[in-house]
């Protein structure tokens, strides 16, 4: 097992080395010149050379590389130039905003499709199958971003039931988690009824009731954790796509986490805040992935053999 | 159990929903604006907001504009970014995953870590950050989604060359002295254009949707060109006195990018009607 956490480590570093590259060149990218674009129209020469020191945009490429990475590595990643704040402090404050809605949205997702996926693979064919491959097609379908005003326009507006925006307490979670979780509540809900129609058709379940087990036993004890297997791993690389997802999830809801600050430091051309957001997310999203897998391997010993 | 041996019932059910929302769709985009009987920008500030009449079926939005109007060119920027993308997308990966599957070796370990690391970037994370660089606009839109999608076609592509190259008929074909371009052209991909199928379906879906984010969060299509993400970011703000606004772009994107995904969710049964039987997920 250590071997094989070993190697999924050593896989994980150069990618995770290329992504920070990736992120790096971004402001490279800008058409024209960058520092001009963050200043705007009007501003003075001497204001744009200042900050192109001060960004060390004036360095040669290969030292401004050298620095971004000594930096990251330092937990630097500059300053915003909108707030004045070290860009790290500023994610750290807006991180766990982020987290606890993608949490919610996790059990969200979960809480529908687990009991749906199980019905409908009991009664494959049968209207319950229908009508669960229906919901999760219409789930990821649905855009988050009408779904989310809607939800508004129903249970705030109208009911009163919970607050439009912000972010105070569980009340305000509720209509950002279900905006949020209802793709991966669909998605989930497909793989939980295939993975778990295609186990109940394994011999070991006959084997298993032959022995005297009942069928609803056999089921829980061995069908249900088999089939649980690739819905873990697939619950791991959703929980990352779920921090992406929340970037539309807290404009809309004004809910003060890593996705909205990422949406406005675009519009503040904030580059150095705009590139520490999306580092902090794709660098989560590749842990979660390393974990997942070494969960995985934990799970099923084929894995770590490979 | 004879019946699993066909496409059961929901499966070729799901296939004509699917087909014949994409065809409404296509012709709404194609042949929609000539039968609109209103500009999509003309403006009527005195009507703001006026709820659906019969002049005005879908009503008028914030500046006074015809909804159904902006509705129907707005299918044409959505399919037409959805079908670039996929085009794109689906030729670049393509050509990326023949040459790393059918080669092997270093070529296909170097284009396999290059998908890793676009891969590492989850969902539109990736064409979130090129858009907010590079500037909203309608290419750039269209440059960034290509950038995250050509991975998926590249690795189905690769995974489907890598089953079939070892099959006879390619050895046959490799021993009758075929080059490997023609080998690769004639004889693997028209094996791997059904699996492509699916993926174009399910990706037009997943282009339209990212489109529609982009314009959404302001990043995208820019006015007074119609657009449903841009026209439901703007109905938000008027929720409460106007909540027609995004009401209908919203059911539009709802029905083009469902119609998008049975039609996928359809073909995958029609190709490989084992599925539905064994329960074997689906790839994507």
């Amino acid at each position: 097992m250590t071997d094989y956490v070993i190697r999924r480590l050593a896989q994980t570093l150069p990618i995770a080395l290329l992504v920070a590259t990736l992120v790096f060149s971004l402001i490279h990218m800008i058409p024209g010149d960058p520092v001009e674009m963050m200043l705007g129209e009007g501003a003075q020469r001497s204001e744009v050379e200042n900050l192109r020191h001060e960004l060390g945009l004036d360095r040669p490429l290969i030292q401004q590389y050298g620095s971004f990475l000594g930096g990251l590595v330092k937990g630097d990643l500059g300053s915003s130039l909108h707030f004045g704040e070290p860009v790290t402090r500023i994610l750290a404050r807006h991180y766990p905003a982020t987290l606890e809605l993608a949490f919610a949205s996790m059990l969200v997702a979960l809480a529908i499709s687990l009991p749906l996926g199980i019905l409908a693979a009991f009664h494959r064919d049968g209207p319950i199958d229908h009508a669960s491959r229906f919901f999760s097609l219409l789930g990821v379908s649905i855009p988050n971003f009408w779904l989310g005003p809607m939800l508004i326009l129903v249970f705030s507006i109208q009911l009163n039931l919970f607050p439009v925006s912000g972010r105070s307490g569980l009340a305000s979670l509720v209509l950002p988690s279900i905006t949020l979780g209802t793709a991966l509540a669909g998605l989930l809900t497909r793989m939980i009824r295939s993975s778990l129609a295609e186990e109940l058709h394994k011999p070991y379940l006959a084997t298993a009731q032959a022995k005297g087990l009942s069928r609803r036993l056999a089921v829980v004890r061995h069908a249900l954790k088999n089939a649980s297997i690739p819905v873990v791993t697939i619950v791991g690389l959703q929980f990352g796509a779920l921090l992406t997802g929340a970037i539309i999830t807290e404009t809309i809801f004004a809910w003060p986490g890593l996705g909205r600050l990422i949406i406005q430091s675009i519009r503040l051309r904030d580059y150095p805040l705009v590139q520490g957001g999306i580092l902090a997310i794709a660098l989560t999203y590749l842990l979660l992935n390393l974990v997942t897998d070494v969960v995985y391997a934990y799970l099923d010993p084929r894995i770590r053999l490979r | 159990m004879a019946e699993d041996y066909g496409i059961p019932g929901s499966g070729r059910a799901t296939l004509w929903a699917g087909a014949v929302l994409v065809v409404v769709v296509l012709l709404i985009a194609l042949f929609g604006p000539l039968l609109t009987p209103y500009d999509p920008t003309t403006l009527r500030l005195e009507q703001r907001l006026e709820t659906p009449s019969l002049a005005h079926p879908l009503g008028l939005d914030e500046l006074g504009r015809d909804i159904l109007s902006r509705m129907v060119y707005g299918a044409r920027i959505s399919v037409g970014v959805g079908l670039s993308v996929v085009i794109l997308a689906g030729l670049l990966g393509t050509l990326l995953g023949a040459i790393s599957g059918y080669a092997g070796g270093r070529v296909d370990t170097v284009l396999m870590r290059l998908t890793d690391v676009f891969l590492a970037f989850p969902g539109i994370l990736l064409a979130i950050a090129l858009v907010a660089v590079l500037g909203p606009a309608l290419r750039h839109v269209v440059l960034a989604l290509v950038v995250i999608g050509w991975v998926g076609y590249a690795r189905l592509v690769r995974g489907q060359v890598l089953q079939i190259k070892e099959q006879e008929f390619v050895t046959a074909a490799q021993a009758a002295g075929v080059r490997a371009p023609r080998i690769v052209l004639r004889h693997i991909l028209p094996n791997v254009l059904p699996t492509l199928l699916v993926q174009a379906s399910l990706g037009m879906a997943g282009a339209i949707l990212a489109e529609a984010s982009l314009s959404f969060l302001g990043l995208g299509i820019q006015p007074p060109t119609p657009s449903w993400g841009a026209m439901i970011n703007a109905g938000r703000s008027h929720l409460l006195d106007a909540p027609h606004l995004a009401l209908f772009p919203g059911i539009a994107i709802l029905l083009t990018v469902m119609g998008l995904n049975f039609l996928g969710d359809g073909l995958v049964d029609l190709i490989n009607p084992r599925r539905r039987r064994s329960g074997e997920p689906r790839e994507d």
